[in-house]
């Protein structure tokens, strides 16, 4: 079988196995420290992390170098690349250049506003300038015309093509949702090989939209990840329900979540292991819930700033040991 | 028209100190119309400078003009030997006026009064909304009349990003998401199907960053050139 990238993800997606990544999101350090730490308690729980890319808009380590240091741990990382901070001669360059470190996988994403960086006690960079030379679904197609034609977006040859495994993420339940499934083709069209989605809570609204996708064709050759944020506490959910665009998360998780933390009296600790416990029960759920559901192939893990979350939670979920590949 | 808004007092004031004697020169087409720098604000500037500087026990000639428009020679040609007279000009055009009339005032410095912001409409009295960029490669006829280079916060040209939430953009509750609208009007136009269209990347050298543009229409200069001789 031919590969486009040779990437782990794409080995275990092309075996059809469902697929598990994790999220690693760098520090704001020189440090690598950090991503050695979190790159340890990843590996083996899933098949590729995305390294997000100044995330929230706030500096930290590049993806391309936490990628890195993450693959020499041993955990295969998916680079993540805004929109935001390079026009496409930076993009094409970095492309060029994570290719020659040995990055298969890489993410396109808009990438939040440069306004997100200052909040709470972070004073971030507001008064920076964004690029957006080009949007998520153009990068896609740039991606793709570098691999598959080898050339750059202007026209000019590359002497040797980088082989990315190219991905892009989806707002299923985001505003305007009849739009969202075209808005998914486009990107499918541009050539994603892969797709994670924005974290899913109501199930059922996530099935209606993938059964609009799968009427539009999005997934005759592309692989749909879903996404699942690990919940935290009854307050994370009740602020990702009111603030977080394109996740919606159904009353009755909210009260299983505060159920939990009433079950813990008056004591701190009880109360945080409690929805922990509760959190890890609620994403391995959603995860079977997900899988169920026709063109997903694999699941999109997101334990923010809680990566030990991963091992129990793929272990619940049946989804462990990964697949080992035995020329990988 | 070119929507802009006064500079704050205290910034003026520092531009101003040391010098002798001001003129706060207003134009009267675009930014007297948002209020910023007609005939009338430059009489109100002319006066704060003056009160600022009888404060402050310096020695300060404040005096106000207007014209029609600063970026046409034909408007402030007449007045031209008068604007000479002063020690510095404070212009409330917009960033235009500034810059055309430093090219032909000769030594006198001109500053600006006024912080110009974007081309814009009034939709209700003393409201003003972006609405162009000027960015000289025009996709409205695919977007539905509304645009995305100047109306959605990142520009985007495939649609929206996963930052829209209830019509309104990530970066503030008071912007609307631009893809939100125009998805609705292409919905209302019937014309939904035309946004599954993937737009290529744009060529961006008609904007900015091309470097400054300059149209030349030919005939006219032609036919001055003919008149003249």
């Amino acid at each position: 079988m031919s590969l486009k990238s040779g990437s782990n993800l794409e080995r275990v997606l092309a075996s059809g196995q469902p697929a598990v990544t994790g999220e690693l999101g760098p520090p704001m350090s020189a440090d690598p420290a950090e991503v050695v730490h979190k790159a340890h308690q990843l590996k083996g729980f899933c098949d590729a992390a995305n390294i997000t890319d100044c995330q929230t808009a706030v500096v930290r380590i590049s993806s391309i170098a936490a990628a890195v240091v993450a693959a020499r741990e041993g955990l295969e990382p998916v680079m993540q690349m805004t929109c935001r901070d390079r026009n496409r001669i930076a993009m094409q360059a970095d492309l060029l250049g994570a290719s020659a470190l040995g990055v298969k996988n890489c993410l396109c994403i808009a990438g939040d506003h440069q306004s997100f960086g200052k909040a709470g006690k972070l004073l971030g960079h507001p008064g920076a300038k964004n690029v957006y030379d080009v949007d998520t679904v153009q990068l896609v197609g740039i991606m793709k015309k570098m691999r598959d034609e080898g050339l750059q977006q202007g026209g000019d040859k590359l002497q040797v093509a980088p082989k990315f495994l190219i991905g892009a993420s989806w707002t299923p339940l985001g505003d305007p949702m009849d739009f969202r499934p075209i808005n998914l083709k486009k990107k499918v069209d541009a050539g994603a090989d892969f797709i994670q989605t924005q974290g899913i809570y109501d199930v059922e609204l996530f099935r209606s939209q993938m059964k609009k996708a799968a009427d539009l064709g999005c997934f005759e050759h592309t692989a749909m990840l879903a996404g699942i944020i690990v919940p935290k506490s009854a307050m994370m959910l009740k602020y990702m329900d009111a603030s977080v665009s394109g996740i919606t998360v159904p009353p009755e998780l909210i009260a299983r979540m505060a159920k939990a933390k009433e079950a813990a009296g008056d004591d701190k600790k009880k109360m945080k292991e409690l929805q922990e416990a509760e959190g890890i029960k609620i994403a391995v759920e959603l995860i079977k819930q997900v899988l169920d559901i026709p063109g997903v192939k694999g699941v999109h893990v997101m334990a923010i700033e809680w990566e030990s979350a991963l091992e129990p939670i793929v272990k619940a979920a049946g989804l462990h040991p990964r697949p080992t590949f035995a020329n990988a | 028209m070119i929507v802009g808004s006064q500079k704050p007092f205290p910034e003026i004031w520092e531009m101003v100190r040391g010098f002798k004697k001001v003129l706060v020169f207003g134009c009267n087409t675009c930014v007297a119309i948002c209020h910023a720098g007609g005939a009338k604000e430059a009489e109100i500037i002319a006066t704060m400078l003056r009160m600022k500087a009888a404060e402050e026990g310096v020695a300060l000639e404040a005096d106000h003009l207007a014209v029609q428009r600063h970026c046409e020679p034909e408007y402030f040609d007449p007045v031209i030997e008068q604007v000479r007279g002063y020690d510095l000009v404070l212009s409330t055009a917009c960033g235009v006026g500034v810059n055309f009339l430093t090219q032909r005032i000769g030594t006198v410095p001109v500053y600006p009064g006024i912080n110009t912001s974007f081309y814009g409409a009034v939709p209700a009295a003393g409201v003003f909304v972006e609405l162009c960029a000027g960015c000289g490669n025009c996709i409205l006829h695919l977007t539905g009349g509304i645009c995305p280079i100047a109306r959605c916060s990142k520009s985007l040209m495939n649609g929206p990003c996963g930052g829209t939430d209830k019509g309104k953009c990530e970066v503030g509750k008071e912007i609307d998401c631009a893809w939100y609208l125009i998805v609705e009007r292409m919905r209302e136009l019937g014309r939904l199907e035309r946004l599954a269209e993937i737009q290529p990347p744009r060529n961006w050298s008609t904007a900015r960053d091309g470097g400054p543009k300059r149209i030349v229409l030919e005939h006219i200069v032609a036919e001055e050139a003919e008149a003249k001789k």
